[in-house]
């Protein structure tokens, strides 16, 4: 009988130290395992030269290395491309990396699809398939060939961060540490709708930036967009910021994306302006990016910059993000792999 | 990882098993809460509390849970193993998913009718419709109340099984196939991801504003 072997990528230090001493290992061969997983782009045992081949063969009976290579990659005329990764089971993600001038940023999913439903994002319309290990987020840095240009990086593709908190904090904590990316806790952004508990935990335990996605400051119209207003609404959430210390290390921005006569009027600007009143943070203004099927439309480019300009007079630092990777669908709540997951069902279908 | 939810201890009063592998859990009702809320349920003080809508009224005296076994899940295993004078930690409850006196179709699937439950045992269901997605004859839950209320306003969608009291198919199939839906009227949708977001489209793609669908996804 085959057993599945663990992955040893997406392991803390700690727990790499932990499963050496196990086996009978020294237990600075944890420290090696690290080094050669999180400072290296070394996809085999066999060149992990400094460790025995005696231990590597133990250690490779009862572990994989976890890493797995993209299985595909489209590339935008604006040089964003976007990576097609196979987390195994028929699980399908998504990552996009952005490159603009001196600043490299990775977008990486956090789960497969996702449950969240709102109503402007193409990832929400395959529903939720899964999960994603610490080590299947890691490896969408690890496995690309750009990897050591990435600057940033966002937990913005497909999923919802807070609704896999454990794998989120532990693959930001792999990150950001040392012994791993090293990559500064101010170049790492956690994206989230907003669930409250999750949230706090977050901003308790990680030094990680934080981005609301808000869309709308009105009760009402927000829950007719994004149904986790019924539960989590998003005054109480930025309530629950304020109590943080934010805006001397971490920030916390604000995504914002414009929906023509939904959500982009003066009345919206006041509203912005009195419910950010207390917190520290800067707004993100999006594009919408259409979706089939979708009722709204994006607002157009002189009332954005028009919504923009009011925003700032009222003293909220607000950008503009540009729309990268439109032409591969790449861009801001396309990520999906709907097709894929169709597929798989369809196949089981003539299979069952 | 530390809870972030308030919780009280609540002792059980009642726990029935009402299909295989779904349950109603009760317990004396603490605070005053809206038809259509939450609450946070958890094993311990300190675990991370999952939401479930609360499917009693709001005048009952004892607060009903309805649930089914995730086996992938930690708390409904636990949870089904309860009996009578065990507890659980419970939070006050919350959120907005509410409903009223308007006309307005309920559409939800598996335990999604919950809330839905909770509204009508408040008394709001004079003027509703109700559609119930289901795999099996035995997944349409409080059937036993709605249906002699509501009788044709009561649509059981039975993805695998027939009957002569059901529709054969998913809600998505039962809404597709509908000539004139009012445009005027609420939807609330409570479910699957999966389901809330199909059926959503479909909404919108019949011409109902997206103004008048109000969703709740179980996550």
């Amino acid at each position: 009988m085959s057993t599945v072997k663990e992955p040893l990528f997406g392991k803390s230090k700690d727990e790499l130290t932990q499963l050496s001493t196990d086996l009978g290992l020294p237990a600075y061969t944890g420290g090696q395992l690290a080094y050669w997983l999180y400072k290296t782009d070394v996809d085999s045992f066999d060149l992990m030269t400094n460790i025995s081949k005696k231990t590597r063969a133990l250690i490779s009976e009862h572990y994989v290395l976890g890493i797995n290579p993209p299985v595909s990659v489209k590339e935008s005329v604006d040089g964003t491309k976007k990576y097609l990764f196979n987390a195994g089971n028929g699980k399908f993600i998504e990552a996009a990396y952005i490159p603009d001038g001196k600043r490299h940023t990775l977008c990486v999913s956090s789960q497969v699809g996702c449950k969240m439903g709102c109503l402007f994002c193409m990832t929400g319309k395959q529903g939720f398939q899964g999960q994603l290990s610490p080590g299947e987020i890691l490896n969408q840095l690890r496995s690309i060939p750009e990897r050591a240009l990435v600057t940033n990086i966002v937990y913005m593709g497909m999923g919802e961060p807070f609704d896999n908190l454990q794998s989120v904090m532990k693959s930001s904590a792999i990150l950001t540490a040392e012994y791993g990316f090293a990559i500064s806790v101010r170049k790492v952004t956690v994206s989230t709708i907003g669930i409250i508990p999750a949230m706090k935990v977050f901003l308790e335990e990680s030094k990680c930036n934080l981005a609301v996605s808000l869309h709308t400051p009105f009760e009402d119209e927000r829950r007719k967009l994004m149904p986790v207003q019924n539960v989590y609404p998003i005054k109480e959430v930025i309530d629950t910021i304020t109590k943080y210390d934010i805006g001397k290390y971490r920030r916390v921005s604000i995504e914002y994306i414009m929906f023509k006569d939904v959500n982009d009027t003066r009345r919206h600007v006041n509203e912005l302006a009195r419910l950010l009143n207390k917190v520290n943070c800067r707004i993100n203004l999006i594009r919408f990016h259409s979706i089939p099927g979708t009722p709204l439309e994006s607002s157009s480019e002189e009332t954005i910059l028009d919504f923009q300009k009011a925003l700032n007079a009222k003293g909220i630092v607000t950008t503009l993000r540009a729309s990268r990777g439109q032409d591969i669908e790449a861009a801001c709540g396309l990520l999906s792999t709907k097709e894929l997951v169709k597929k798989k069902k369809d196949s089981n279908l003539i299979t069952e | 990882m530390k809870t972030k939810l308030k919780l009280t201890k609540v002792k059980i009063i009642r726990q029935r098993e009402i299909a295989p592998g779904v349950f109603v859990l009760s317990f004396i009702r603490p605070w005053d809460f809206t038809a259509g809320q939450v609450v946070g349920l958890a094993g311990n003080e300190n675990d991370e509390a999952r939401l479930y809508s609360i499917a009693s009224g709001e005048l009952d005296e004892e607060v009903d849970i309805l649930y089914n076994i995730n086996p992938e899940g930690k708390l409904t295993p636990w949870m089904a193993q309860l009996n009578t004078a065990d507890t659980l930690w419970v939070s006050e409850p919350f959120g907005s998913f509410k409903g009223d006196g308007e006309p307005a179709w309920w559409i939800a699937s598996g335990t999604g009718i919950a809330p839905f439950v909770s509204m009508f045992r408040t008394g709001l269901h004079k003027n509703k419709k109700i559609i119930h997605g289901g795999r099996d004859l035995h997944s349409f839950y409080f059937n036993e109340i709605i249906e002699p209320e509501l009788k044709e306003n009561y649509i059981r969608c039975c993805s695998r099984e027939n009957s002569p009291e059901v529709f054969h198919g998913r809600i998505t199939q039962y809404l597709k196939e509908q000539t004139s839906l009012p445009t005027n009227e609420k939807y609330y949708l409570c479910g699957s991801a999966e389901m809330v977001v199909d059926a959503r489209d479909i909404l919108i793609e019949k011409g109902i504003p997206f103004n008048n669908i109000i969703s709740e996804i179980y996550f």
